[in-house]
This record gives C-alpha cells, structure tokens and sequence, in this order.
C-alpha cells in the first residue's frame, strides 16, 4: 500500500529525514516510536503534503502512485488520513458544514454523488458513536474550545467519517486519560480491516496496549534504526532508546 | 466646490420646487456654513485616505423636481428578500416612490417620505431636523442640506413595537452622471421599538451615481432601534453617508453596516450616548476586490455614566482593493462605570490590497471598562492545510475561511431571516456569483 524509499526532507533549510525506509501493506498495523525531535510528526506531515516541509530526495509510492506529485486534498480523496497531534481550531466554520464538505468532496473525486441531507446527518449520528463523542460538538466551531480529549476524538470522528485506506495517528496518546485513550483506541479497532492499513506513532507503550501493531521501527535523527515485532515496544519501554543509539 | 455654489444660486427656485417650505428653510443656513468651510480637506485626521472634493468634482446632473413616475421599483426589484418586509419603501434617485396601498404599520406610526412628513408633522420635523447633522457635521453634510430633494421619515411615538421589519431600498436609475443627496429621520420615542434595513441598489453600471445621505437617529428612553445597512450598488458609484445617532436612558441601539458591492464608499458615525445605561451595538463588514474603496469612520460619544458599546468591524480585502477604519470612543470625565469596546480585523487577500486602520480611545474618567484592538493578516495557513488535509480543495477552504471570518458579524443581526438571507449573499459574493442574475436584493 505504501512504500517509502530514502525519504529525506527538510524545514527551512534543516534537515529532518535523512533516508527513511519504509513499506506497510493492507491490512497491517505499524508502530513509529522514537525519542522527542526524532522526525516522526515530520514523517506523518510529509507524507500529507503539509507546505512546510520540502522534500529533497526519494519517493514515495502509495496505491502504486507517486504520492509526493499530489496535492493535499488530493492525498485525502485517495484514502491518506492524518489525525494530527494537534488539531487547529477553526471558529466561523462548523464542524457539520467542514465535515459535509470534506465527505460530498471525496464522493466527488469517486465520481460518486453527493450526500443529501438527510443521509449525512444519518452518517454522523452512526459515526460519532464510534467515539462516543457528544452530540453537540457538532454544531460547533471545528474544534473551538473543544478540550484536548474531545479534539482527539474529533480526529477519530473524521477518520470514521472518510474511511481512509492508511491512517496515521500522530501521537493520539498525547493528553488524553486512560478512558479516552481506550475510547479513541477502540474507535481505530473497529475500523479497522483487512483492506486498510494504520500507522500509529507515539512515544509510549501504552497506546499499544490498546492498538496492537504488527510491526514496531523506531526512528532516531531521521533515520528508522530498528524494526521488530511487538515485542520491540515492550523492550524500548522498560530499557528507553539509549541502548539502541 | 465652485460649481456647487453656483448651481445652488442660479437654479434655487428648482431646488425649491417640489420641497416642503420646511425642507428649503435649512438651505440658506447651510450654504453659508458650505461656502465658509468647504469640501473636509484631504489628508486632513478624518479624511486621511478619503478625497471628498475630488470625488464630486465630475459635471454631475442633479435630479429636482423628479416624479419618477415612469419606473415601478417592484418590476425592477421583482424578488424581495423573503418575508423580511411587508412594508417595503423606495426612493428612486433620491424621491421617496408613493406607494398606493402601504400600511401595514400601526396607525400613528408615520414611515413615509420627508416632504410629507415636514407637512404633516411641522413641529416634530423641527425639532429634530439637521440638529445633529449641524451641530457635528462638517462641509458635506451641509452640501445634503443645500439641495436635498427628499428621503425617508420613520416616526414612532411612545410605546408602539413594530413587530415587522420595516425595509427602504434606495435605487438609482438614470442615464446621466448624478449626485443624489437623500435624508433620511428615525425618531423612536419613549418605550418604543422598530427594525429597519436599508438597501443601496444601482439598475445601471454606465453612468455613474454619488449619493450624499445624512441618517439622523434619535432614540428616546427604553426605545429599542435595529438599523440595518446593505449596500449591493456597483463599481461606478460614490456613496457618502453620514449617520448622527443620539440615545436617551436606557435605549438600545444596533447598527449593522455591510458593504458587499460598491464603488467608493464613505460611512461616518457619530452616537452620542446621552442618557446613563444606553447600550450601543456598532458593527460593520465589508468585502472588496478590484479598486473598491471603503472607508468607515466612527466616533462614540459616552458623554454620561453607566453606558455601554459595543464595537467591531471586519474587512475582506482582495486586488487592489482599500480599506480605511478609524473608531473613536470619546469617554467624558464623569462617565464613570463605562465598557466600551472596540475591535477591527481585517482579512488581506493579496499583496496589492491595502488597509489602514486607527483605532483610538480618549479616556477621561476613570472607573471605566473599555478595550481596542486591531489585526490585519492573511488567512490561517494552518487552517487551511488542516482542511485541505480532509480532502478539501483549496480554493473551497479558501472560501470557507473567509466566510467564516465574517460570521461574528452576522452573528450579530438580530433579524433571523435577513441572518439567513446575507449568509447566502455573501457565499455568493465569495464565489463571484453576485448577483445582478437576481436583478435583486
């Protein structure tokens, strides 16, 4: 589904992935860990086309396509999700008119017919319940004044509501309690399957505990310095990254 | 300014003609006042960025003495805006349209043209008349009052609610350059209330059409007034307003400014805020690309305690297009327990757009609650990544951002279905689609 091949890649002159190698298939669970400043939300940014980041060696092939050729929106409507670390907050823009928007735009892309009303709202009502989230964040601002838990949710949410083909989940962990971190984790079990494939990155084990990869790599200055089972997770946790440098 | 005063002493009796006895007893007063003070002065603190003299220097064609009879609004304007009014006026270059059959007001309720009004209500048209406008206007204001035709009167006496909106929708239509000078009264008297929206329309895109028009507003104790203004004119007009509020104990005024289409636009307030827990509501959008010039000058009066206003204007900017703010709240040394606010944000689109902004406050009490801020930037990079990220073209994103920008403002209309009606106008000014498929508002 995805394979990365000597990725490098820079932010204003820095350079932040230094050759990543990387391939992930249907159906598989990947784990990225690795140290603070490692290059792993670099990594998730990149492959989404965030602006900031500029690309300067390698390639990368998703579904058989030249992903790094493709705009944004255009990775989105070809089934790549990010659920970032930090969701931005947009007052004025509702999170029903975003969500319509985002969804009628990837049935356009399939040549697929827009949703009507009614079977939109009916979509949200089944999905937000995936996450267990509160109804009236809807009618919201996307993400105004939500609190850190809610905004991880949101991310799931909108996960749910596109059905991507490969979902990175940019440390997901992050800020939430232990029942939102298994809301949210169970949220990303049920959707998950066979055709679909997850990239969890995350600085703990205990997101792991909940979303059980196939494959554990950890990242260290731009580069995945080891790859292994599940069992990797379980030895970075009790032992730290300095044993691997 | 030399034709002006020509024009004025040559062709009196045709400026006369068709205005109440009232009306023209203003004229002499303000001539003197123009011929002395003149055009405001270019790059002068008010007119920074707005020439005045310049803009009316064209060989404009006056409209006295006009019947209009050969035009009927409601064939121009076929569409309304839906349930909104079911009193809808017009004035047609600057004369108030007679309709034959409109009252469904109630019956002491006077909403009709200034003429008449100055007629029928001698005694209340004077002492309202040009007071404000005299004693806090300037050159211009005194140009309206030299040769104003007609405009629109809406006099509420004591304790009557309007429930209706009441809409005035101001069209030009012509086939010559013209200067329209229009006037508009609103008195809502003691524990009265009423909304009103008006409308600027051009029929027309060749000739090109300025409008001087002086809003006087006076709002009396417990009265309630919503005033809405929407400007939907075109690149070839030059509207020059001028809106004086005054505001008695514990009245509460909201005026809501949107200047979606327009050529060059000037909007000057002035409130005073007169009587102690007065509540004033001053917002303000407008969107402009091309060479659109607006320019909204504000100044509030807290002149006594326990007062509060609320201001905020917001600009979209895209082309080569200007934008000019410049608020001013003015609190008096006993007007303790004041909150005032004031806020400007601006949205620029391109490199050549410009914007300038001053926003001022001159405190002289001392136990008052009051703020001022501006921002002016470009549109939230990480926003619209965020959406493009959800598979949101960007041009789309672009869109909703700057339809979300204006939501607060609109958020501020307390007139659902016009809420609703401006939402869709403005989603279609973004897209381009304005408007003049809809021949309407």
């Amino acid at each position: 589904m995805l394979i990365i091949k000597e990725l490098h890649a820079s932010i204003n002159g820095k350079e932040i992935l230094k050759g990543i190698n990387l391939e992930v298939n249907a159906g598989e669970i990947h784990a990225i860990m690795g140290p603070n400043g490692s290059g792993k939300s670099t990594l998730s940014a990149v492959l989404v086309g965030n602006p900031a980041f500029e690309v300067t060696k390698g390639e990368v092939i998703f579904q058989g396509e030249n992903l790094l050729e493709m705009a944004p929106e255009e990775r989105s409507c070809k089934g790549m999700f990010l659920s970032f670390q930090y969701p931005v907050e947009i007052p004025g823009v509702s999170m029903v008119n975003f969500m319509r928007t985002a969804v009628n735009e990837h049935k356009k892309c399939k040549g697929e017919a827009p949703l009507s009303a009614g079977e939109f709202l009916k979509m949200m009502r089944e999905k937000q319940s995936i996450v267990e989230m509160d109804k009236n964040l809807v009618n919201r601002s996307v993400n105004e004044g939500f609190s850190g838990g809610e905004k991880k949710r949101n991310e799931i949410f909108q996960m749910a509501m596109l059905e991507p083909k490969l979902a990175i989940l940019d440390e997901t962990d992050s800020g939430l309690d232990i029942d939102a971190l298994r809301i949210v984790a169970n949220g990303v079990n049920k959707l998950k399957s066979p055709d679909t494939a997850t990239i969890v990155i995350t600085h703990y084990q205990r997101l792991l505990d909940y979303i059980k990869p196939d494959v554990v790599h950890v990242l260290y200055n731009g580069q995945i310095i080891r790859t292994g089972g599940p069992k990797l997770a379980l030895e970075l946790e009790e032992k730290g990254y300095d044993w691997l440098k | 300014m030399k034709q002006y005063i020509d024009f004025f002493k040559t062709q009196r009796k045709q400026i006369d003609a068709s205005c109440s006895s009232l009306v023209n007893s203003y004229r002499d007063e303000a001539f003197a006042s123009f011929e002395e003070t003149g055009f405001p002065i270019f790059k002068s603190e008010e007119y920074q960025h707005t020439n005045i003299a310049e803009l009316l220097d064209t060989d404009f064609g006056f409209y006295l003495n006009y019947k209009g009879e050969s035009i009927d609004p409601h064939k121009l304007f076929h569409c309304n805006i839906p349930n909104l009014s079911s009193s809808p006026h017009f004035i047609i270059n600057g004369h108030f349209y007679k309709e034959k059959n409109n009252r469904n007001l109630p019956d002491k309720v006077f909403s009709g043209s200034l003429n008449t009004f100055a007629e029928e209500y001698p005694d209340i048209f004077s002492k309202y008349y040009n007071k404000l406008a005299e004693e806090k206007g300037n050159g211009l204001t005194a140009l309206n009052t030299m040769f104003v035709q007609d405009g629109y009167v809406l006099y509420v006496p004591k304790n009557i609610i309007i429930d209706h909106p009441i809409q005035l929708t101001n069209i030009f239509n012509g086939k010559i350059d013209a200067l329209i000078n229009r006037r508009i009264l609103i008195i809502i008297e003691a524990g009265s209330q009423a909304k009103i929206l008006i409308c600027d329309h051009s029929t027309e895109k060749e000739p090109l059409y300025a409008a001087t028009q002086i809003t006087e507003i006076f709002v009396e104790e417990n009265a309630v007034l919503d005033f809405y203004e929407l400007e939907e004119s075109s690149k070839r007009t030059i509207r020059l307003a001028d809106n004086f509020v005054q505001q008695s104990t514990s009245s509460n005024v909201m005026i809501n400014n949107i200047t979606l289409n327009n050529g060059v636009t000037r909007n000057n307030y002035y409130i005073d805020l007169d009587g102690e827990f007065a509540e004033t509501y001053l917002y303000g959008m407008a969107i402009v690309d091309d060479t659109q010039k607006i320019d909204n000058h504000s100044v509030i009066f807290h002149n006594v305690p326990n007062c509060q206003s609320n201001e905020l204007f917001k600009y979209v900017l895209d082309e080569q297009s200007l934008g000019v703010f410049s608020g001013k709240i003015i609190v008096a040394e006993n007007a303790q327990k004041t909150q005032a606010y004031q806020n400007n944000k601006n949205l620029l689109g391109s490199k050549e757009c410009k914007m300038y902004s001053k926003p001022q406050l001159i405190i002289n009490a001392d136990d008052v609650k009051c703020s001022h801020g501006m921002t002016t930037g470009q549109l939230d990079e990480s926003a619209l990544f965020y959406m493009r990220s959800r598979g949101i073209p960007k041009e789309e994103a672009i869109l909703l951002l700057k339809y979300a920008f204006t939501d607060d403002v609109i958020q501020g209309i307390r007139l659902d279905t016009l809420k609703e009606r401006l939402k869709m106008l403005i989603e279609k000014r973004f897209r381009g689609e304005l408007i003049r498929c809809q021949e309407c508002i």
